[in-house]
């Protein structure tokens, strides 16, 4: 009913996808699953029209397919259930059910509110929902948004010819354990309606629900297994596959940590939120990972670190004392250097040039009585292009023009260059190619080397496990196990899954 | 360097061409624009205009606004007049006290509204909005509605004496683009305004004291709404509730077609002037070739639209709140 022969899909540095078949059946439910980085994320977005794949077939009920847009594959009948939730709080229940095709229920310009409300009662019933379509959606639990989101993909089933297939991107990640049970009951009684691609890190759920699973690793599918003939064990080998190259991520420049030394302790640590009870210690010369799904709490505990979240129970001290006041300001001046996830929000001013960005953390320095060194700035910011081989035309070259994997370079040499010897990494080679990544895990050896400690959630477990001399698995907010390894004597990846899921 | 025609660098030269372009314009309709009196005349109209420019310009540059200028200036110029009476009526003598008094306390009440923006948290749209209201307001209080004249020969040679064919407060208000582009260029501060406005949470996280820096801008501002007001008093040799009518739009519309993003982040003060004297010079030419002036306010908002266009990038932007 659905089926994709050989799509391909690269982006500079990165094969996303290799040559990958994918098919679904009338009233299907397929899972799909892989590891972070896997090509999950690019598969679905080909599926829902927001990708259009650089060669391959696509066939929607026999006929060959090509979207330019999320709109065109909507009235293809391809729909998505967003992991964001995509409905608008300040609208009723009925007004995002039908947003952007609010056409019908039009009488000479105005909306007949009426015929709406009836309209999104008979969509709710689908998927079970008895509630006031003129509610306000802010108003709703996530549980009962999820089902709305639903019912609005399902205003498809009136609006398209042909089969529905409907992308379901962990829908269950917000949602208790009941609630799974439900959707999962609603879902199974809409395939009569639709097909579903469910997509989730829950590898029980997946096992669960799904008729066949999809297996992706680097770009490929690897396997495609059918209901009941697999265990959680065979699916997460492999997931992960193939033995980690060791060269890659420099692991015979590892040295041992220097334990007298402790640079961050936490003790019993809880957050807002689902966090509870992290204790360790993050040694000078450390590299400590911290590993779980989306969710499970890890940047939480990096934003505790870098004073963005205050604990709400425990201690957290830095070089043996706690932060005087719990803002950036206070762990940047005891020396702490955060590269956050989203480079463009958090890491770097666009609008800024180089040498600006990177002193922005260390004004203090470069002046006096509030006028600027920027002769001094320039030569700092000089010195560390030369040291990083940033590519940039010069120190006054706007940030926002530079590339992904420069741009990391420009960060980290905003913390190193004023000292910053606690360093929190928090996904630091995400979207970056592959030459990219090494000069990261280069630049990691190089400050373990000058006795730094870093503080790493890394975006694959090959990753972690290459980079870490220590590796915390947290799950739902807790920690699971703790690893300690040394070069040579590393985990597999699978033994962290193990703890994870 | 082979390229100069690229796209950013036209973006980066429209305003000053589009200026070039309008004074060309005028020059050939009416020979007479093109005169050392009328730029003099220019410059005298612009002066106040482009310290309140100057001052907003700090503000959008961090992606905020401020709309207090008119009741700023109002009352700021009202109290100097009192306090120049009071003083004897000549800046010759005690009443030069009087100009640091001003400047400080326009500082103080840029300060009091950016606390107010930051401590309770109210746009600074809004907020700065209400406190120009209430500048206007003291300004009609105090004066009760009257007029308060100056007659100091000395204060009034702002206008009156001339170097090379321009007034002094010409050069005056030259030497204050001159230390805004100081502050701007060469300051803690000045870089902070764009950290923040470029990136709010980013600075924050880089450990800049964004609320601080917020103030302190508000505090900038309002020291140069002082100045403005120091130069209309000049310029018109009274002050009253009235005095700061008008700046609102021209210095907005000025920083704006100067080129100066309303998101933060991009343009200084030379964009301010441009934009300042892009603004004078559409008014004062639309005068010099003789349309009645109840079209020209129509025609400068709709050039001002065609300078937003022509000299922003608006690319970047993905929705236009």
């Amino acid at each position: 009913m659905y089926e994709m022969q050989k799509i391909e899909k690269k982006f500079p540095g990165v094969h996303a996808l290799k040559a990958v078949d994918f098919q679904v059946k009338r009233g299907e439910i397929v899972g799909l699953v892989g590891e972070n980085g896997a090509g999950k994320s690019t598969l679905m977005k080909v599926i829902y029209g927001a990708y259009a794949p650089d060669s391959g077939k696509i066939l929607k009920d026999g006929k060959e397919v090509r979207f330019g847009s999320p709109i065109k594959a909507l009235e293809a009948g391809i729909g998505m259930v967003f992991q964001e939730q995509s409905l608008i709080l300040n609208l009723s229940v009925m007004e995002n059910i039908f947003l952007g095709n609010e056409a019908q229920f039009r009488r000479a310009g105005l909306i007949n509110w009426k015929a709406m409300a009836d309209a999104a009662r008979k969509q709710l019933k689908k998927v079970k929902l008895d509630i006031d379509p003129s509610r306000k959606t802010s108003s709703l639990s996530f549980a009962q948004r999820q089902l709305v989101e639903l019912a609005k993909v399902l205003t498809l089933e009136e609006r398209v010819q042909g089969d529905l297939v409907i992308l379901l991107d962990e829908p269950t990640s917000v949602l208790a354990k009941e609630e799974v049970e439900l959707l999962f009951g609603i879902i199974r009684d809409l395939t009569k309606r639709a097909s579903f691609i469910f997509v989730s890190h829950r590898m029980d759920e997946v096992l669960a629900i799904s008729d066949r699973i999809y297996v992706m690793k680097d770009g490929a599918v690897v396997d495609v297994v059918a209901k009941g003939k697999a265990t959680i064990e065979d699916i997460q080998h492999k997931m992960v596959g193939r033995a980690v190259n060791k060269e890659y991520y420099r692991e015979r420049r590892q040295k041992p940590y220097d334990e007298s030394r402790v640079l961050v302790e936490l003790d019993g640590v809880s957050l807002p939120g689902r966090v509870r009870d992290i204790s360790f210690k993050l040694h000078a010369g450390e590299v400590l990972c911290l590993v779980g799904a989306e969710g499970s709490g890890r940047e939480g505990i990096v934003r505790a670190i870098y004073g963005m979240i205050t604990p709400t129970v425990g201690s957290l001290k830095i070089k043996g004392k706690p932060l005087q006041q719990t803002t950036p300001r206070f762990a940047a001046e005891a020396g702490v250097g955060y590269i956050p996830r989203e480079r463009k929000v958090e890491g770097i001013v666009s609008g800024m040039n180089v040498f600006e960005n990177m002193t922005l953390s260390q004004q203090q320095r470069f002046s006096k009585g509030g006028v600027l060194k920027i002769a001094a700035e320039k030569a700092l910011a000089r010195d560390w292009i030369k040291k990083l081989a940033i590519k940039a035309s010069s120190e006054n070259a706007d940030c926002g023009n530079l590339s992904g994997g420069n741009q990391q370079k420009v960060v980290l040499s905003k913390w190193r260059s004023g000292g910053s010897d606690i360093m929190l990494l928090d996904h630091p080679t995400r979207g970056l190619d592959i030459g990219a990544k090494e000069d990261v895990y280069e630049m990691v050896r190089d400050m373990s080397d000058d006795g730094a400690a870093i503080l790493l959630v890394a975006d694959t477990f090959e990753e972690a496990i290459g980079l870490a001399h220590t590796i915390i698995v947290v799950k739902d907010g807790k920690m699971q196990k703790r690893f300690d390894y040394k070069p040579g004597a590393k985990p597999e990846p699978y033994d962290l899954l193990h703890h994870m899921v | 360097m082979q390229n100069v025609l690229t796209r950013d660098n036209l973006l980066k030269w429209a305003p000053l061409l589009v200026l070039l372009a309008l004074v060309l314009f005028f020059s050939v309709i009416n020979p007479n624009f093109l005169s050392l009196r009328n730029f003099a005349r220019l410059s005298i109209s612009a002066s106040p205009a482009l310290m309140v420019a100057v001052g907003v310009t700090f503000i959008i540059i961090m992606g905020s606004i401020d709309l207090s200028m008119e009741g700023a200036v109002s009352a700021l110029a009202v109290i100097f007049c009192y306090l120049l009476v009071w003083l004897g009526g000549s800046v010759a003598g005690l009443g030069c006290i009087a100009i640091p008094a001003i400047l400080l306390l326009g500082a103080i009440v840029g300060a009091i509204n950016g606390y107010i923006h930051v401590k309770l948290r109210i746009p600074s749209f809004m907020s700065s909005l209400a406190m120009g209201f209430v500048g206007t307001g003291a300004a009609v209080l105090m004066t009760g509605g009257n007029i308060v004249k100056i007659d100091d020969e000395v204060f009034r040679s702002l206008l009156t004496y001339r170097l090379l064919g321009f007034p002094l407060m010409a050069y005056v208000a030259f030497a204050f683009l001159l230390l805004g582009w100081v502050i701007q260029s060469y300051t803690r501060l000045g870089r902070n305004f764009y950290a923040v406005g470029g990136g709010e949470d980013l600075a924050h996280a880089s450990g800049v004291h964004v609320k601080r820096v917020r103030v302190l801008g508000f505090a900038l501002a309002g020291f140069f709404f002082s100045v403005a007001g120091l130069l209309q008093v000049a310029k018109l040799g009274q002050a009253e509730s009235v005095t700061g009518a008008n700046l609102m739009f021209i210095s907005i519309t000025s920083v704006v077609v100067g080129g100066v993003a309303l998101w933060g982040g991009i343009g200084g003060v030379w964009n301010a002037l441009v934009g300042v004297l892009i603004v004078a010079v559409i008014n004062n030419g639309m005068i010099v070739i003789g349309i009645p002036d109840f079209i020209q306010d129509g025609l400068l908002g709709l050039l001002v639209i065609v300078a937003v266009v022509l000299s922003t990038d608006r690319r970047s932007v993905a929705f236009v709140k």
